[in-house]
């Protein structure tokens, strides 16, 4: 057989980069093949399923409180507030009222959720940036939010603390205590965050101008959270549709509008003071009473079609549930706030370099169990 | 003069003598280039195991952790039962690798380690070969591990791997120049370059005092271009964890990869003792003016005290700004070196070549 040989000049050849779905960088198993020419990236192209484990189907086999447990496994930095949808959900549903002493747990908690999420995302952060000591720091401080989880939920990670109803069981005593010490030792170590990384030359020169995001690609890709927030979209469904207490509270929408890197980190960091605000608004006045309303022994919801939206860490999070009548739903289907924000890498990339791209990746605050499910 | 109590060549020479009564001369320098290799070895181990150790109980103090406190007091053999892990490692045989370029390139990378080593000045009379063109021999020979890095990177075949190389090429390459301009500048003031002559010209004054504002600017120009030179954070970006999982090193495993790892810590020792030497005084003490009762106390300080406290400073800055910075990008780490720091240099070696002309040096 002739031996064709073609003649490509090096200009038009691809440098294809299989990047994960092992990689200390995609934050999980994401697989993201990138195009390169030289250090400059073409294409991002990502592919994703490496942690399906099929829980919209697995769900529609369970009952309503046994959903719950999948949820946690989900977005696993936003458990609380994964359970939070289905229990709004199901109590929307049957119009069932939860007490007030529920509603106001349920915020702190999910505000508690939100910085220790968000935490751990500045902590990866910055590593993601070759600053190993932000890890650290952050983990140090997460610890002390993990704890308080332990002690009121049983969990540290996967809670599974609501539902439907209410609550498994009441606070710990010492709940209001711990957090009051948490939200005063947090005040004083934040600051440190700033100083370690927000105010570094290297830092600012990383981020600024990186991966920038329109507004209008936001709304097109389906952005939410605060990486909307970022390119100036006012997206947060906690003032929008408020649900549990945050009706009660006073609290700022963090908004920047430049949509880079920069901007999509310091929206992180001040959503961590403003759910410490929220925190310190609630957290004394948690009301006397019943931590659960008494739901019927087997949950059926009524045949019809139920949509409720709550905000994680990362963004809107939907539960889409059709329900036949039955103890199980029918079907259900997750809006889940990665897998949208996931497919803006390939846009806001182009022409940027390796480096930037995990710096990109980084400020998505992608987890990837919740893109798979 | 005081310090004649800590001269190591009346060692040397009474070692050579005592050889030379006994064996023919090509023997006896024979004989003293085994003794002088193998001391230089067994030095090089230390350094590179304490050093290992040190930069853990440097993180960790930076990242509110202990560091390693379980083998040995304070974890100091933590190193040693490192090493004898990597030893058993298995050495991973990667298919299509070019076999020879792949074993060869970590011998490549720790020999030119080596090399350097040779020439510094640790006290007075310890050197093992002391040139008359110590700086420029320091300069080659700590500048020939980018061939080993580049071959890594190569015959790996991988992908991480080649871009790791190819972004050390340039990033050597680069600040190379800036570490010749800063050190070239100090060549300027001392007028020599050989390194025991240029330490002996500090006994009144280091060269830092001595050498006005150029002097300093050289030495910040110095510790930025040799911590990238060295291929250390937040210049590591031929390793760059978080972006090439380890870059040239990726498919290395046991004891090929310790070799890099070791000659990374040799290379941060080396241009922090060349550091010492040029700017800090190498071994001599610290005089001032004419305290003779001061001058007399820090005499009697052994020098081999004062070249690792001054070397060991400069590391720990490395560390600092390892352990602290995040890492820079490849366009923005050679924006750094062609647009600000080589300009920069020029011009200071032309002022301090104006301050030597007009004699207003110290």
């Amino acid at each position: 057989m002739e031996e064709k040989v073609v003649n490509t000049s090096l200009e038009d050849q691809e440098f294809v980069l299989n990047m994960g779905p092992q990689h200390p960088s995609t934050h999980g198993v994401l697989r993201l093949l990138v195009t390169l020419k030289g250090e400059t990236i073409q294409k991002v192209e990502p592919h994703i399923g490496y942690v399906h484990r099929g829980i919209e189907k697995m769900s529609e086999s369970l009952a309503y409180p046994q959903i719950i447990h999948l949820t946690d496994r989900m977005d696993y930095l936003s458990a609380h507030i994964n359970n939070e949808a289905v229990c709004l959900a199901v109590e929307n549903a049957l119009d069932v009222e939860v007490p007030e002493r529920v509603k106001y747990i349920r915020t702190i908690l999910a505000e508690l959720t939100r910085i220790q999420s968000h935490q751990l995302w500045w902590a990866t952060f910055g590593m993601d940036l070759g600053g190993l000591t932000c890890f650290f720091y952050g983990m140090r401080d997460r610890e002390k939010i993990l704890d308080i989880f332990e002690e009121t939920c049983g969990g540290r990670m996967i809670v599974s603390y609501n539902t439907p109803g209410g609550l498994m069981y009441d606070i710990h005593p010492d709940f209001q205590k711990k957090v009051k010490a948490f939200i005063t030792y947090f005040r004083k170590t934040l600051p440190e965050y700033d100083r370690l990384l927000t105010g570094n030359v290297i830092f600012r020169a990383r981020s600024k101008q990186v991966g920038v995001m329109s507004g209008e690609d936001a709304i097109s890709y389906g952005i939410t959270g605060p990486s909307a927030r970022a390119s100036g979209l006012s997206c947060d469904v906690r003032k929008h549709q408020p649900y549990s207490a945050y009706d009660k509270v006073e609290f700022n929408e963090i908004i920047y509008h430049n949509g880079d890197t920069l901007d999509r980190y310091l929206a992180r960091m001040d959503e961590m003071r403003e759910s410490m605000n929220i925190i310190e608004q609630l957290i004394d006045n948690i009301p006397e009473g019943s931590h659960f309303t008494k739901m019927k022994p087997v949950i059926r919801l009524p045949e019809g079609e139920y949509y409720q939206k709550v905000e994680t860490a990362r963004g809107e999070l939907g539960v889409y549930i059709i329900s036949d009548g039955g103890k199980t739903p029918y079907r259900i289907k997750w809006r889940s706030p990665n897998f949208s924000n996931l497919w803006i890498l390939d846009k806001i990339s182009q022409g940027m370099k390796i480096a930037d791209l995990i710096a990109i990746g980084g400020s998505l605050d992608l987890v990837i169990p919740d893109i798979d499910r | 003069m005081a310090f004649n109590i800590y001269n190591f060549a009346t060692l040397t020479s009474w070692i050579h003598d005592s050889l030379s009564q006994s064996m023919t001369p090509f023997w006896t320098v024979f004989t003293e280039m085994v003794i002088a290799g193998v001391v230089v070895l067994t030095f090089y181990a230390i350094v590179g195991l304490f050093l290992v150790y040190a930069e853990r109980k440097v993180c960790a103090f930076m990242q509110n952790r202990v560091g390693p406190n379980r083998v040995g007091p304070f974890g100091v053999f933590q190193t040693i039962a490192d090493l004898i892990k990597l030893l058993f490692v298995e050495l991973v045989s990667i298919k299509k690798a070019d076999r020879l370029l792949f074993n060869v390139a970590p011998f490549i990378v720790i020999i030119a380690s080596f090399m350097a080593i040779a020439a510094i000045p640790f006290a007075r009379g310890l050197q093992a070969i002391d040139l008359n063109i110590g700086v420029f021999y320091v300069m080659a020979v700590s500048s020939l591990g980018v061939v080993g890095i580049l071959i890594a990177g190569w015959s790996s075949n991988n992908k991480y791997s080649l871009i790791g190389a190819m972004r050390s090429g340039a990033q050597v390459v680069s600040y190379e120049l800036s570490v010749a301009l800063s050190l070239i500048t100090i060549v300027v003031l001392a007028g020599s370059m050989q390194l025991s002559q240029i330490v002996e010209a500090q006994s009144d004054g280091w060269f830092i005092f001595k050498g006005h504002i150029p002097a300093i600017i050289a030495f910040v120009l110095y510790i930025i271009a040799s911590t990238a030179e060295t291929n250390r954070g937040p210049f590591d970006l031929a390793e760059a964890e978080s972006e090439l999982t380890a870059g040239f090193h990726t498919e290395y495993s046991g004891i090929k990869f310790a070799f890099f790892f070791l000659a990374e810590y040799i290379n941060m020792f080396i241009v922090a003792s060349i550091g010492a030497t040029l700017f800090l005084g190498g071994w001599m003490p610290f005089h001032i003016g004419n305290l003779a009762g001061f001058n007399h106390i820090m005499d009697f300080i052994p020098p081999f005290i004062w070249y690792l406290g001054k070397t060991g400073v400069i590391i720990f800055i490395m560390m600092w700004f390892k352990w602290t910075f995040p890492r820079l990008r490849i366009d923005q780490l050679l924006t750094l070196e062609w647009k600000y720091l080589l300009p920069l240099n020029l011009i200071n070696v032309v002022l301090m070549a104006l301050i030597v002309l007009m004699g207003w040096h110290f």
